[in-house]
């Protein structure tokens, strides 16, 4: 029985439940009152932590950097006080080494370039980069493609990972494009399970705090190899599970093309049944394999 | 200016650049040197196939000739907007350029940005920002965001936002304002060729990007910000 769902809560109440119980020491904290310069602008009034907490913490007694976007606070959009805190702690995690950064992110998106850069950096330096995406709002734009660049992304069955929004592509392109109303659709084709069973997240996990903390404490030791050899068979990977797909493939006929046997009721499975289910092809797409 | 010309203002006739859809790849000779060139044309909507086309091309760069030069060039008008583009996981597509473009500077590879006609949001976030730095044409047209989309994530008014990008060089398109929040480290006016030269001499990777936004006045905080973390 799940306690809490992990989507419901704030952003600072997944991060005391995922780290070791008051372990989190906050930088720039909202007694610090460090603001968007451009908000009174906007006419939005501000948040003291410019909608992201970040500092130090442990995590089943092993050091490390965490950060929390709230996604109630401009949907998670990053701005530059927000981007900045992301930077500033990746920059740090390259400097003082830590186990692992460890961010629970929750974005609309904006431009994030150099948390990209600082992440690919981090991992580069042999620092465990994990992404915890389980927030209502998703993870999109920017911070969809800085938290790809992670060593391990973990996703509950009801989280979405994309990079454009329903909503936008509908207003771009029309409802026969991609009907941002049919939620059916939109979680079958950005949501958990599909990103589990296509190898875009290495681990599935329930809406529940607890396993997000585990699978957390389980990716400290992950490290997903970046070297010319590496890459080459992600992109060969790439390549041919986009060629499979074909032109107007949905969800399900994906995942029957990709060797899901019955794919058809993936939907109304839970996350234990669907994680059995991922086809051995792309396993090596996301860390762990199996 | 078309990807021809700038081309031939780069190298005279020492190229093999072609188009292939909205794809450009090839080699130059510059300064008797042989230097790779990645991008796209066409105001391209980056999608899955286009973002994984440009990382086939940098990585049989990397792998096949060590330490050669690349050059990004940049015309996108952001990432495509189809449902299938979503499925086949856009964002992972993009991040594995990105990844891509950082094994080749690890590796030893001068990784230069230019963008020549147009860069909006998705398309230009793993190529030209992922270069050691992006420079830009004058004439250049660069944006974060179009404002509807910025209006869905922040769910402020069009109007409001509109706004704000006449005043605000954070929410305005136009190059200059990029150059000033050191998003793009310089502008290429006139001697094209004069200004690929000075790129691929400074072989400083660090990301300097947040403090020439403070120096040059663009992004008033964000250095200040970073500082801060560091000695917290």
């Amino acid at each position: 029985m799940n306690s809490a769902s992990f989507a419901e809560m704030s952003a600072r109440q997944r991060l005391a439940a995922i780290v070791d119980d008051r372990s989190f020491h906050e930088w720039l904290p909202p007694s610090d009152r460090v603001t968007s310069p451009h908000l009174a602008q906007l006419g939005v009034p501000a948040a003291f932590d410019d909608g992201v907490a970040i500092g130090r913490a442990t995590l089943s007694g092993r050091a490390i950097f965490v950060a929390a976007q709230e996604g109630e606070f401009m949907g998670g959009g990053v701005g530059e006080v927000h981007g900045a805190k992301l930077v500033g702690l990746l920059r740090r995690a390259l400097r003082d080494r830590p186990d692992a950064v460890v961010l629970l992110a929750e974005s609309g998106g904006v431009r994030l370039h150099e948390a990209n850069a600082g992440l690919i950096d981090a991992r580069a330096a042999g620092i465990a980069t994990v992404m915890l995406i389980g927030g209502a709002n998703g993870c999109f734009g920017g911070m969809g493609i800085v938290a790809r660049c992670a060593d391990t992304v973990v996703m509950s069955d009801i989280a979405r990972h994309a990079m454009s929004g329903p909503e936008v592509i509908e207003s771009s392109n029309g409802a026969g494009e991609f009907d941002s109303r049919d939620r059916a659709l939109v979680w079958r084709t950005t949501g958990g399970k599909h990103r589990w069973l296509t190898g875009d997240c290495d681990v599935l996990v329930e809406d529940d705090p607890a396993a997000f903390r585990a699978a957390a404490i389980a990716a400290l030791d992950v490290h997903r190899p970046m070297t010319l050899a590496a890459l080459q068979q992600e992109s060969m990977l790439l390549q041919w599970r986009t060629a499979i797909a074909g032109e107007g493939a949905d969800a399900i006929e994906l995942w029957t093309l990709l060797g899901v046997a019955d794919a058809r009721a993936v939907p109304d499975l839970d996350a234990a049944a669907v994680r059995v289910l991922r086809p051995a092809a792309v396993a090596p797409l996301a860390n762990g394999g199996a | 200016m078309d990807w021809e010309g700038v081309a031939s203002r780069l190298f005279g006739d020492d190229h093999d650049i072609v188009a292939d859809g909205d794809f450009l790849g090839g080699t130059a000779t510059f300064d008797g040197a042989t230097i790779a060139i990645v991008g796209t044309t066409n105001h391209a909507a980056v999608g899955v196939d286009l973002a994984l086309r440009q990382a086939r091309a940098v990585l049989a760069t990397t792998g096949e000739s060590p330490g050669r030069p690349l050059l990004l060039l940049v015309d996108t008008q952001g990432q495509k907007l189809r449902r299938r583009d979503e499925l086949l996981g856009i964002h992972r597509a993009m991040a594995h350029l990105g990844c891509c473009l950082d094994l080749a500077r690890r590796n030893g590879h001068p990784v230069i940005g230019l963008v020549y006609d147009q860069a909006l949001s998705g398309g230009f976030i793993t190529s030209g920002l992922m270069a050691d730095a992006c420079h830009a044409l004058p004439e250049a047209e660069i944006r974060v965001m179009r404002v509807p989309a910025m209006a869905r994530v922040t769910k402020l008014s069009e109007e409001l936002l509109e706004s704000l990008s006449l005043t605000n060089p954070v929410f305005a398109p136009g190059v200059a304002n990029y150059v000033a929040m050191g998003g793009v480290r310089s502008l290429w006016d006139g001697d094209l060729a004069a200004g690929l030269r000075a790129a691929l001499a400074d072989r400083d990777t660090s990301d300097r990007r947040a403090e020439e936004g403070a120096q040059r006045g663009g992004r008033r905080v964000a250095a200040d910000v970073i500082r801060r973390v560091l000695e917290a």
